[in-house]
């Protein structure tokens, strides 16, 4: 008998939560004090934290179901194989996709992207191409291409910013070249908190015959994101930042072009028929999760695309916005103090700088404080350099923050500016 | 925790990074390396100048932490009529104190500065940017003429 109200892979549905007091208790772990103070975790953007569905989900998978997959006869090898085939309907479902073999399960955002620059990009990047990304990558959304360019013979082309951190879309058309063979951007910035218009920018391209590639690493932990409305033809994306376990992401790939894309890794589970000579692949997703997956990881990462469903996004969207807004107002009355990214109805993330303070030092200051913030380049040091800044401090909310915690950061700030004034 | 943070942000720590040392570049130098944490971002380039088998120079330029600048800015105060071997020692006795486990319960008087970097052992996060600057000066001292 299972402890668990519910069989394994499925997930319990409670009513529409709006209070993050109410869904702060879903964490176990922000009851957690940090040096003697109640935590403030503000690090959302490196990772989330994670629900009691998704931890009790990983428990439940390993105490009473744990198998390998697509193998056994037995009873077990079933259930697990119909667990992570669940998981994988289940977010297909929630991105407004069609098919769940769009879907590949891969360690996470940066392992998606290699696969797609590897996969579809030996085939279809040659010498002469242009590989189109923007200012504001991540290294994630970089160094792969930069590796494709260089097998290839390539060149990689960026649309710059605007002084506010918005992309300058009016220089685009002029970088969608005939040579152009894919745009990869990233959805939200990870340091800016720019949302950008990914429909609008997919159309220009996809007007072109130019191939898309969606860095969403920041944007599913916001709220659902619907692909039918995007239009792109990769979507790719983390576990980890959107309440589900790490080293779990997932590759989205229109189906025609992922069913005409080579592998990348080759082993068990990808193949149909396999001599020394010679061996024939399966279609996808197999043909792209070869080996063995992290079956706890997808089933964690269903759990956390459950969890998210049954939040009042549209509601916790506005509450996300408050805490935006609340914390711009509360570290602008600070001297010297500036902040990276001031586009209208960007994300919860909040990049600062301050005279005289390295970043560093105020992310020591502000853990003395219980505040979990992260300092550093934020692996986006070409968007650095273009802001002319070796490193900065990001406050990185979740839908859980509080304007409370808000309150704390800004004291947790002056107090930092107290140190060093 | 305020204990710790007064600790590692002491006066000397302060009064180093806001106000530091011989940052400079030197020329003519026997030997310059580059330290850079790539987790932060930091960068600090030494600069040694020995004479007669004995440093008779340091310098540092870079961005970084208060710790790490008060490192380096430290660092350039203390090197002046040292063989590299000495140097070397010197290095290595840091690295130590902020590694060891136990207090090292340094006094200013018979180690000078250098031992108010000792608070940042309560960091851990923060033992390389201490270390930064006297990873680059041993680089450097292996370095050529420049």
């Amino acid at each position: 008998m299972s402890r668990h109200p519910y069989p394994l892979g499925d997930l319990p549905s409670p009513s529409p939560k709006l209070n993050p007091a109410i869904i702060r208790r879903d964490f176990p772990i922000l009851e957690r004090r940090v040096h003697g103070k109640p935590l403030v975790y503000l690090d959302n953007g490196a990772t989330s934290q994670k629900p009691r569905a998704v931890i009790d989900a990983i428990r439940h998978f390993y105490e009473n179901g744990c198998a390998n997959i697509h193998r056994g006869v037995h009873l077990l090898s079933g259930e697990a194989t119909q667990a992570y085939d669940r998981a994988r309907t289940g977010i297909c479902r929630a991105m407004g996709a069609a098919h769940a073999e769009e879907f590949v399960f891969v360690r996470g955002t940066t392992e998606a992207i290699n696969l797609v620059a590897r996969s579809w990009g030996d085939l279809h990047v040659h010498a002469g191409d242009e590989i189109l990304l923007t200012e504001m990558e991540h290294h994630a959304n970089i160094v792969p291409w930069q590796f494709l360019a260089k097998r290839a013979g390539a060149k990689i082309r960026v649309l710059p910013i605007t002084p506010d951190g918005a992309l300058d879309l009016e220089r685009l058309p002029a970088l969608l070249t005939e040579k152009t063979r894919i745009l990869a951007f990233t959805h939200v910035s990870n340091v800016l908190g720019t949302v950008n218009p990914a429909a609008e920018i997919c159309k220009a391209a996809r007007d072109r015959g130019i191939v898309t590639l969606v860095d969403g690493a920041q944007a599913v932990p916001h709220g659902p994101v619907n692909l039918s409305e995007i239009g792109c033809d990769f979507y790719v994306f983390s576990g980890h930042k959107m309440f589900g376990p790490d080293g779990i992401g997932v590759l989205y790939g229109r189906g025609k072009l992922l069913a005409s894309l080579p592998p990348w890794q080759g082993g068990g589970d990808m193949v149909e028929r396999v001599s020394f000579e010679e061996s024939t692949f399966r279609p996808p997703p197999d043909r792209f999760e070869a080996g063995t997956p992290n079956i706890s990881g997808a089933i964690g990462l269903g759990a956390a695309f459950a969890y998210h469903d049954q939040l009042n996004w549209p509601e916790l969207r506005e509450h996300e916005h408050n805490l935006v807004t609340a914390t711009h107002e509360a570290l602008l009355s600070i001297p010297g103090l500036r902040i990276q990214g001031t586009v209208p109805g960007k994300a919860p993330v909040v990049s600062f700088t301050m005279e005289g303070i390295h970043p560093h030092d105020i992310g020591t200051i502000l853990d003395s404080e219980g505040v979990a913030i992260r300092a550093g380049n934020h692996c986006a040091q070409p968007l650095l350099a273009r802001l002319g800044i070796q490193s900065s401090a990001r406050a990185s909310f979740a839908c859980y923050n509080t304007l409370e915690e808000v309150e704390t950061l800004a004291n947790a700030v002056r107090k930092a500016h107290r140190y060093f004034a | 925790m305020d204990d710790h943070l007064e600790q590692l942000y002491q006066e000397i720590i302060l009064d180093h990074s806001k106000r530091p040392r011989h940052e400079r570049e030197l020329h003519p130098c026997t030997g310059r390396s580059e330290g850079y944490n790539p987790l932060c971002g930091d960068k600090v380039t030494v600069f040694v100048r020995e004479e007669n088998g004995k440093i008779a120079e340091a310098s540092f330029v870079g961005e970084g932490c208060a710790i790490s600048r008060a490192s380096a800015s430290i660092m350039t105060t203390l090197l002046a009529g040292l063989t590299p071997e000495q140097a070397h020692a010197k290095a290595h006795e840091i690295y130590e104190m902020l590694t060891k486990a136990e207090d090292p319960a340094l006094d200013l008087v018979e180690n000078g500065e250098i031992a108010a970097l000792a608070g940042v052992r309560k960091f851990p996060a923060r033992i390389k940017c201490a270390t930064l600057a006297w990873h680059a000066l041993e680089d450097a001292l292996h370095g050529e003429d420049s």
